[in-house]
């Protein structure tokens, strides 16, 4: 074929893909009677919890309403990098999915940049929203008003210990630390006594995203002497009377220094791995179960990757492994800390179908399944009538601990700059577990970063 | 009459026009664009105009200058001393090894090449992370090991890429070390010049062109790789390893500052511009 000749046929083609590209690309709401449903599928190949309930529900959705489909549109990814799929999927309603599962810390940030419906209209006509306890109906909630999404579950976190790595070390199996050197000291005794093993795991950095905010910074930021007592006008984070974010406090500074002490001493994980993005998956999927990790600060729904049929089934965990609430800075009261957080089910503002998809979200939010959920997620209940249901309590060793968390947790100033704020803490984390800056150092990074983050919506200290 | 005859004449054309304008034109003006406004991925209503605020940020930000000095060590490293001298040793010395030594070695260097960046980056990825091959060499050899892409990590991705990447400088070295007439080098070699002589000489200036025409193409295709680094190091550990690219991902599409991260791939243009421009000097200067 002559060189020239090639043209006309590549133009041809061009211009015949660019043409069906754009035909076939009207997105959600070409079919009426198909609602694509998109969620975060677990990076780690055999967890299938999300996936079997999901495909669970389709079924009883699909027989319920003949003629109507269920596709899901699973994102396969790291938490932060979900949430920029997610995000950059909602902005075009050739792509927006029809249902999604949204973070309750970025809710509010994705509500701000008009990404998703209210759902008032629906929840009036519909009865079991009276079973969803109040702070949940909070969670989803915007600056107008209006509710964004409908909780699935709500988390807390605490200390997950090995017993039989305490035992080795000489420390009692009943641990419950006191103060945060209660909990470096048993750090520091393992690793005396069984050198072999991680002593303690805080997830730190940004390749974690959020879990390095939320699992570590803020379980010890809301714990610091001072600060977050319930009235909520001493959030360390955000300060609701000035309507300012917080720069420069003490307790800032003394939680990266527990963080940097991990570090430091040796008492994680060696950093590169802290610093992999997949180190979630390695402690739930290989350190715990495998007794390579004495100390795991970490959240309530660790089980859920345990359980018969998940993928690494470890139904021994409730006997090899205890758990301690995270103490207070100095002992402060109420002795414990705990943070929690969520995941919600929202309707895009460019869904093809929002009526369809609302009709899915009560599908999943029968008693019966929701209590399904619960369980196989090991979430903590958002409804009434699940967390009063024996069946509930009694599934699953540590609901009952993580439950009566719940009095003593905090949630997060999910306020749209949240997410940046997030990361400038991330970043201040990062650079004290790698050792290439100082607390002050770190902090005054932050304190930076916060001003450019919120438009200078930033008080000191 | 005129016009109608250039009308005919820019008729064929204008599909392909109209669609480099459309695909290549139309989204690098609207890139331009979105540099100069705070556009957000979220938490934000509606984004605006702010003139070069993005720019002023970048200059004062140390992560964005760490990001500018990290990818010219990286450049100047991987692609002008190792691809570059790589690829024209090995294209030399291959000029007179056998047959059978240079299709073997050409196959293996040219495999690196033909590798799926992903694919590359796992491959050097394995071979630099604690448990990899080089530690267990190394080990084996009763020398101390590290975990290099956390000791080193801007070492070992710049190893990677020349590792990936010499293959092409060493094609384009073959093609003109095979046009220098054979003449002149026997000329060079009955006056008495030895091999270095020859190289210096001779070869150099005759391949003048082709070095300048390697340069400027390994230099823009290492400025902007970002799947090897990323799958390698992800830019850590601290933005150790954060060229621009990685830097421009991270801003925009992790810290949701679309606006900004625009600015900054308007910048890495820049830098890349600045680099032809040079090469395009020293390819007009004649000997």
């Amino acid at each position: 074929m002559r060189p020239t000749a090639a043209l006309p046929t590549l133009l041809a083609l061009t211009l015949a893909a660019a043409g069906t590209l754009t035909a076939c690309g009207t997105g959600s709401g070409s079919d009426p009677d198909t609602i694509k449903v998109s969620f975060k599928q677990s990076t780690d190949n055999s967890i299938k919890v999300m996936d079997t309930y999901l495909a669970d529900i389709k079924k009883q959705f699909e027989k319920a309403n003949p003629g109507k489909k269920v596709e899901f549109v699973p994102i396969k990814a790291p938490d932060s990098e979900y949430y920029t799929k997610l995000q950059q999927m909602l902005r075009s309603p050739k792509t927006a999915p029809d249902l999604v599962y949204e973070d309750t810390f970025l809710i509010n940030s994705d509500i701000t940049s008009g990404y998703l419906e209210p759902l008032d209209r629906y929840l009036a006509k519909w009865q079991d929203w009276n079973q969803f306890i109040d702070t949940a109906k909070e969670a989803a909630k915007g600056e107008d008003g209006k509710t964004y999404g409908i909780p699935d579950g709500t988390d807390t976190r605490g200390l997950w210990f090995s017993k039989d790595i305490f035992k080795k070390a000489g420390l009692p199996t009943d641990w419950q630390p006191k103060t945060w050197n209660d909990v470096l000291d048993a750090a520091r005794t393992i690793k005396q006594k069984a050198p072999d093993v991680i002593p303690l795991n805080v997830y730190t950095g940004k390749p974690v995203g959020e879990a390095a905010t939320m699992q570590t910074f803020e379980m010890l930021l809301y714990g610091t002497d001072g600060t977050g007592t319930s009235d909520g006008t001493s959030d360390p984070l955000y300060d609701k009377s000035a309507k300012k974010w917080v720069a420069g406090s003490q307790a800032f500074k003394d939680s990266l220094a527990f963080v940097e002490t991990v570090y430091k001493e040796k008492l994680g994980p060696d950093v590169s791995d802290a610093l992999d993005p997949n180190v979630m998956t390695r402690v739930r999927g290989e350190w715990l179960p495998q007794g390579k990790l004495a100390i795991a600060l970490d959240g309530s729904w660790l089980p859920q990757d345990w359980l018969p049929g998940s993928g690494h089934e470890w139904p021994e965990w409730s006997d090899e492994l205890g758990l301690a609430a995270m103490p207070t800075q100095n002992g402060r009261a109420p002795g414990k800390v705990s943070m929690s957080g969520g995941w919600t089910w929202s309707i895009p503002a460019k869904a093809g179908n929002p009526d369809l998809a609302f009709e899915f979200i009560k599908t999943m939010q029968t008693k019966a399944n929701a209590q399904k959920w619960y369980v196989a997620n090991s979430g903590i209940a958002v409804r009434q009538d699940v967390a009063d249901d024996p069946a509930y309590v009694d599934a699953q060793p540590g609901i009952k601990f993580f439950t009566d968390l719940v009095a003593s947790t905090h949630y997060r100033p999910a306020y749209p700059a949240y997410p940046k704020v997030s990361t400038a803490v991330q970043e201040a984390m990062e650079g004290v577990t790698t050792g290439d800056m100082s607390v002050d150092e770190a902090a005054k990074g932050y304190d930076e970063e916060l001003k450019s983050a919120t438009d200078d919506q930033v008080i000191e200290k | 009459m005129r016009y109608a005859r250039s009308l005919t004449r820019t008729l064929p054309v204008t599909p392909a026009v109209v669609l480099l304008l459309l695909f290549l034109a139309g989204p690098i003006a609207y890139c331009a664009y979105i540099a100069f406004t705070d556009l957000q991925l979220t938490g934000q209503a509606e984004d605006s105009f702010v003139g070069f605020d993005n720019f002023r940020t970048a200059f004062g930000d140390e992560a964005f200058l760490n990001a500018v000095w990290l990818t010219l060590v990286f450049t100047v490293i991987s692609a002008l001393l190792g691809q570059n001298t790589l690829g024209l040793a090995l294209a030399a010395l291959m000029q007179r090894a056998s047959k059978p030594v240079r299709t073997l070695v050409g196959g293996i260097v040219i495999t690196a090449w033909v590798l799926p960046e992903v694919v590359a980056g796992f491959l050097l990825y394995a071979f630099f992370r604690r448990e990899g091959t080089l530690n267990a060499i190394l080990e084996w050899l009763r020398l101390p090991t590290q975990n290099w892409l956390f000791t080193l990590p801007i070492l070992a991705v710049s190893f990677a890429n020349v590792w990936r990447g010499t293959a092409f400088s060493m094609l384009v070295y073959s093609a003109a070390l095979n046009e220098i007439p054979q003449e002149i080098t026997e000329a060079a070699e009955v006056d008495g010049a030895g091999g270095w002589r020859r190289m210096w000489h001779i070869t150099l200036p005759m391949i003048r062109r082709s070095i300048g025409t390697n340069l400027m193409l390994i230099t823009l295709q290492t400025l902007s790789v970002f799947g090897l680094i990323w799958v390698m190091t992800r830019g850590g550990p601290g933005g150790r390893s954060q060229t621009l690219p990685l830097f421009m991902y991270e801003e925009a599409f992790q810290k949701s500052m679309i606006g900004y991260g625009t600015a900054v791939a308007l910048l890495l243009l820049v830098v890349g511009a600045l680099f032809s421009v040079v090469y395009l000097r020293l390819l007009r200067t004649e000997v």
